[in-house]
């Protein structure tokens, strides 16, 4: 006769069970807090941008050019110039950050493989302080200098290729995770068909990785939009910049008029609408960065080749 | 069909009369379905010739030695580890996928050795087509899929009433004509592996490897995969390799028994023995053999 099982044998025990609800309270807490870090930033972005457009007068929104400290907010300048910088960027990075995927993810033995793979995050880990000076003294003298005399020290295309360069690795693991996740199995019926490497990657191996493919692409995107330090160093026009399309010119991202306004060094920091429309333009890159991401992510759940 | 399915007993050798009778009794069903026993008038078309198959310095398969005839069924049976798949996959050069595979031996295809200087893996691969344990259809569409290895080949011809043929050949053309622009995925297990079928029939290749095509399926479809060899045999060469042993007695003319040495650990594959198939199954050579179809080993 086995002995009679009563509730108390199941209840457990009310220490553990305590530990375990205070446990669960600190995750809550922690993720509130950033979740609310979040709200407040948003806020606070939005609260001074819309007390900057509500006193600002609108034709200075569209002028000759970026001079906040002579009250002329010429937001076309800066967008230009982030499209532009970005997208030197991203003729940079495409090919340079596909190449090195399909080259890592179809090419290389595994042991070349093993050490390069870690190089290439390693890569994506250098300082843009760093890549930011080096555009500076390496890129703008040694490369756009050569190529186009007409080019002065600080340009617009010496801090899109810096950016480019910055963006390349991500790109570049991004893109190869994609590539690595295509089953065997879908090369394998390629190669079994008669296909070489360069088919297999090209009409199989890329299209059924297209969704990180382009995800990997707008990721960098994002960050070359977002990248400051480089545009700040090497694109000059510290103080303001004229509204331009040439990118052998000076000009001023969204972020490194952000950056000047904010470090003074443009010697503006507290005076009333000059600083604020600091969080205008921040909301702007705010926005633009959103869109993207979501856009990123209906891209990839809508045209995915799902294996 | 609706006869019942045959069970291991049913293909075990049973002892004297018996065993004769199960032998007359497969000659007869190969006869109703192909018109006839394997005989010697094919000619050899693929032979392997003491091949050895090593990765790194792991010896998988030990000198195997088979003569593969031309619009014949030619099985690889054997237990888990046994190289049968190593082997298969060594004739049109898929282990060269695997950096550390290298075969030794020759492996000769219409009296060329394949794995000679100047031979190309890709042109091997379109002559030596193959089919993969797990269906594995492109995320495209069925039309794609199909037209996928000629537009590669460069062919020139009407590609629409290629896919249409090859898919007629493959015995999907009916389920699937009126959604050639779906994705293949939307397609049933079967369906897809008939698919894949299709796809290799597409290039026209005169040898098409099978690796376990039906292990993946239910036994309808498989029922037809194996009818589908049966039509496939009039104008391909096919080499099967197959976990099931009912299977190979269904559908071969040939069968080709592995066995596996385990030595330090180490897993080498041997060809205990290759014959007519109704033979090695009611009368095997090696008592190996007779273990392995009888259930007391593997």
């Amino acid at each position: 006769m086995t002995q009679q099982l009563t509730l108390e044998d199941l209840a457990g025990d009310a220490k553990r069970r305590n530990r375990e609800r205070r446990v669960k309270v600190l995750f809550v807490a922690a993720g509130l807090v950033s979740i609310a870090v979040s709200i407040l930033i948003i806020l606070s972005l939005a609260g001074e941008a819309w007390s900057f457009i509500s006193q600002v007068d609108l034709s200075s929104l569209w002028t000759v050019g970026w001079f906040p400290r002579r009250g002329l907010y010429d937001i076309p300048t800066l967008i230009i110039a982030t499209t532009i910088i970005a997208g030197i960027g991203m003729l940079v990075a495409i090919p340079l950050g596909l190449g090195a995927a399909a080259y890592l993810a179809e090419y290389a033995s595994p042991r070349a493989r093993r050490w390069l793979k870690p190089t290439v995050e390693i890569l994506a880990g250098i300082p843009s302080v760093v890549l930011g000076f080096w555009a500076l003294t390496f890129i703008s003298p040694e490369v756009v200098a050569r190529i186009f005399s007409s080019a002065k020290p600080f340009t617009m295309m010496a801090a899109g290729l810096g950016v480019g360069v910055l963006i390349t690795p991500l790109v570049a693991t991004v893109s190869e995770d994609a590539m690595k996740a295509v089953p065997m199995s879908l090369r394998e019926a390629s190669y079994g068909l008669g296909a070489d490497r360069a088919v297999t990657v090209r009409k199989v191996v890329f299209p059924a990785a297209l969704s990180g493919i382009v995800a990997s692409m707008i990721l960098a995107l994002s960050r070359a939009i977002g990248e400051t330090m480089i545009v700040f160093m090497a694109a000059g026009a510290v103080g303001g910049a004229l509204r331009t399309f040439n990118p052998l010119d000076p000009g001023q991202t969204m972020t490194a008029a952000i950056a000047a306004l904010a470090t003074g060094s443009d010697q503006v920091a507290g005076q009333g609408l000059t600083f604020q429309s600091l969080f205008f333009v921040g909301l702007l890159l705010f926005l633009i960065t959103l869109a993207l991401n979501s856009l990123s992510n209906r891209f990839v759940r809508k045209y995915r080749e799902q294996y | 069909m609706t006869e019942e399915p045959t069970t291991d007993e049913q293909l075990a050798p049973r002892p004297g009369a018996e065993q004769a009778e199960l032998a007359a009794e497969i000659r007869a069903e190969r006869k109703r379905v192909t018109g006839g026993t394997p005989d010697d008038a094919h000619d050899v078309i693929i032979e392997l010739d003491n091949v050895d198959v090593y990765y790194g310095d792991f010896h998988a398969v030990d000198s195997v030695t088979i003569p593969v005839r031309e619009k014949e069924i030619t099985a690889f049976i054997g237990p888990s580890g046994c190289g049968k798949s190593t082997v298969l996959r060594s004739i049109n050069r898929m282990n060269d996928l695997i950096e550390s595979a290298r075969v030794e031996g020759r492996i000769a295809y219409h009296g060329v050795d394949l794995y000679g200087s100047g031979v190309d893996p890709v042109e091997v691969r379109r002559h030596i087509g193959m089919v993969f344990q797990k269906p594995n259809p492109f995320p495209k569409s069925i039309y794609d899929n199909i037209a996928f290895g000629p537009k590669i080949a460069g062919f020139k011809g009407d590609m629409d009433d290629l896919v249409e043929s090859s898919l007629q050949r493959a015995a999907l053309w009916d389920e699937v004509k009126d959604k050639l622009d779906e994705s293949a995925f939307a397609l049933s297990g079967g369906q897809q592996q008939r698919l894949c079928i299709a796809r290799a029939i597409a290039t026209s290749p005169d040898v098409l490897l099978m690796d376990e095509p039906a292990s993946a399926l239910d036994p309808i479809a498989t029922l037809r995969i194996e009818d589908l060899m049966y039509e496939l045999k009039q104008e391909y060469t096919i080499i099967i390799v197959t976990h099931n042993m009912q299977q190979a007695a269904r559908v071969s003319d040939r069968t080709a028994f592995f066995s596996v040495d385990v030595n330090e650990g180490k897993r080498t594959g041997r060809l205990v023995e290759f014959t007519e198939t109704a033979k090695l199954f009611t009368d095997p050579a090696e008592q190996e053999t007779e273990d392995y179809i009888t259930g007391r080993f593997g």
